[in-house]
């Protein structure tokens, strides 16, 4: 800003106001525009400035050893998330996916241990059980139309009881898990990448992200998931078989669930069917702050992902600053806000 | 004269109570701009959604080049060639133009990739709708990879209507394709509707607009009361014959009441 004042400004203010005002407009429509073209640079920016914010406040927030640990402790959440984003991807909600985790952690547990089944055998049965949960859920949502939010609540209270029926409300502790089925805890073993201390858990994550990246972006089934979650009845007239598209959503969904629930184990270090109780949500709060609308049909899988660390390291440096740990949840509850308020203000550009 | 295309006798669609077909007949005949008109609730979509296989009718019989056919959804239609550009255009916003004109029948790579990943062949399917737009002369559109909800009404209704021509390879039906544009646009989609024509692929049109279906149609099939009151040609009669037959203020010549 120069010293001497526009003489035109000086004149007429309201005109200066006006042409303020123009500019501003221009510059917000021109990031409006930007956003919508990229939704994932929201929770990119968020994340790379959350870091840096936390790098400058918190001692030693800033070193290789804590930035994996944050990887780590966001591993099974972040893989959970990647179930929960197909499902919100179709304009859908799966509040069934932590429980679906939990069951079929202890099924494979007990089958190891209870059962004495070869524990490559365990996981393989407990994969069916996710793929199996996923078809139920799709099922229910295709055939008898119901709403995604009541299906997945009605089956998150089922998968629940039935969690504390196999498991017998009973903890298989992690000595008991070393001696019979080491296999089981593959997902929580160590191994260090320069000053970074990762888990195979991590690893299975970026995994499960990329698969999903390259099955959205470069299938016709990912173009397809999202046409039938941008608008059902266009997809359908274009020839979508949209029942089968969501049919195979909730059911690869349910596949990933049971992924997460063998790294659970591993990150745990036994099986406890009351581990995770939160996870639902906490998934469902990665998937928003990572940009993809609740609204279906928009957003990037790499954004949950972002979600799942901004999280990550919200809890990390509030921790190490020495907060009080209720502030992490109040940060999240604002993140989730802006979030969807972003979300609706980009998606106000095809109006 | 020819065979019709595309033919239909004694359609019937009852809805509970309601008759929203009865006894309808159906002729469209090659390289021809067929116009279907009639008052609300006369049955011209419930016609339209039986020949593109959107509903089963009840009763009757359809040929497709003499041949007796029944589609059971809207994806069998188009397997037979029959393309439908819908009021709503069935586009998907957040998609881009490439997208859409290829949802349902997407081009993968040749070779490992494309036939173990499933991995789309983009380039070609970019270069595909560049192509097909720019025959339509719609090469204002600048970028192939822009989602569709970018696009005004026209080049929507632009997009849509490339789709159908690409990939229809005997019948294209438009309904109402000018309901929602502005004059200019309108002239667009009526260029396109006549160069689509001239490419030799018979159109059906669906509209309300006089104007528009006297200046592009070479036959005009006129619904009332859920079948087919007559079929006349534009040059004999002015649009307030049209109008008075689709109203039953006047009856055409040579129909009994």
């Amino acid at each position: 800003m120069s010293d001497t004042p526009d003489p035109v400004v000086a004149r007429n203010p309201s005109e200066a106001v006006a042409s303020f005002d123009h500019h501003s407009r221009g510059l917000l429509d021109r990031v409006q525009h930007f956003l919508h073209r990229y939704p994932t640079m929201v929770p990119v920016i968020v994340l790379v400035l959350s870091v840096a914010a936390f790098g400058l406040i918190a001692p030693n927030f800033f070193s290789a050893f804590n930035l994996s640990l944050i990887l780590q402790q966001v591993a099974v959440v972040g893989t959970l998330a990647a179930a929960q984003s197909l499902v919100v991807l179709t304009a859908g909600i799966d509040l069934s996916v932590g429980a679906v985790m939990v069951m079929v952690s202890v099924i494979m547990g007990r089958l190891s241990v209870e059962f004495g089944i070869p524990v490559p055998i365990s996981i393989l049965v407990g994969v069916a059980v996710g793929a199996a949960t996923g078809a139920l859920n799709g099922t229910l949502v295709t055939r008898l139309k119901l709403p995604p939010f009541i299906t997945t609540l009605g089956t998150w209270n089922i998968f629940l009881a039935l969690n504390y029926y196999l498991s017998n409300r009973e903890t298989i502790r992690s000595q008991t898990l070393d001696t019979e089925a080491p296999l089981l805890k593959f997902f929580g073993e160590r191994f260090t990448l320069g000053g970074a201390v990762l888990t195979y858990g991590v690893v299975l994550m970026l995994i499960v992200f990329a698969v999903l990246w390259y099955a959205l972006n470069q299938t016709a089934w990912g173009r397809r998931v999202y046409a039938v979650g941008d608008d059902p009845e266009s997809a359908a007239l274009a020839g979508i078989q949209t029942k089968r598209v969501l049919m195979s959503v909730y059911v690869v969904s349910g596949v990933i669930c049971a992924l997460a629930a063998w790294s659970s184990i591993g990150r745990v270090g036994s099986v406890s069917p009351t581990s995770f109780f939160e996870a639902n949500l906490e998934s469902i709060t990665a998937v928003v702050i990572g940009g993809i609308s609740l609204f279906g049909g928009r957003g990037s899988i790499m954004g949950p992902l972002i979600g799942a660390l901004i999280v990550g390291v919200f809890n990390s440096g509030l921790r190490l600053a020495g907060v009080d740990v209720l502030w992490q949840l109040f940060a999240t509850g604002w993140l989730i806000i802006v979030a969807v308020a972003i979300d609706q203000w980009i998606r106000k550009i095809s109006s | 004269m020819t065979e019709p295309l595309l033919y239909a006798r004694n359609l019937v669609k009852r809805y509970g109570r309601v008759t929203a077909l009865d006894h309808a007949d159906f002729d469209l005949y090659p390289g021809e701009i067929l116009a279907v008109i009639g008052d609300n609730g006369a049955g011209k979509s419930s016609l339209i959604k039986a020949i593109s296989g959107a509903v089963q009718p009840d009763e009757g019989e359809i040929r497709l080049d003499g041949k007796p056919v029944s589609f059971a959804s809207p994806l069998e239609a188009r397997r037979a060639g029959i393309e439908t550009v819908y009021q709503t255009l069935a586009l998907s916003p957040a998609l881009s133009i490439s997208d859409n004109m290829f949802m349902g029948r997407e081009i993968r790579r040749p070779g490992v990739l494309g036939k173990w990943f499933g991995m789309l062949d983009k380039p070609a399917m970019d270069a595909f709708a560049r192509q097909k737009l720019s025959e339509l002369g719609l090469m204002t559109i600048q970028n192939i990879a822009q989602p569709v909800e970018t696009l005004s009404g026209g080049q929507r209704q632009g997009v849509a209507v490339a789709r159908a021509a690409a990939f229809g390879s005997r019948v294209i039906i438009l309904d109402e394709p000018t309901a929602a544009l502005g004059v200019k646009e309108s002239r667009r989609v009526l260029d396109l509707i006549l160069d689509v024509r001239s490419r030799g692929i018979p159109i059906v049109l669906i509209s309300h607009n006089m104007p528009h279906v006297f200046e592009v149609a070479d036959r005009i099939h006129i619904h009332r009361l859920g079948r087919r009151l007559c079929v006349i040609n534009p040059k004999d009669h002015t649009m307030s014959d049209a109008v008075a037959y689709m109203t039953g203020a006047r009856l055409p010549e040579g129909i009994a009441a």
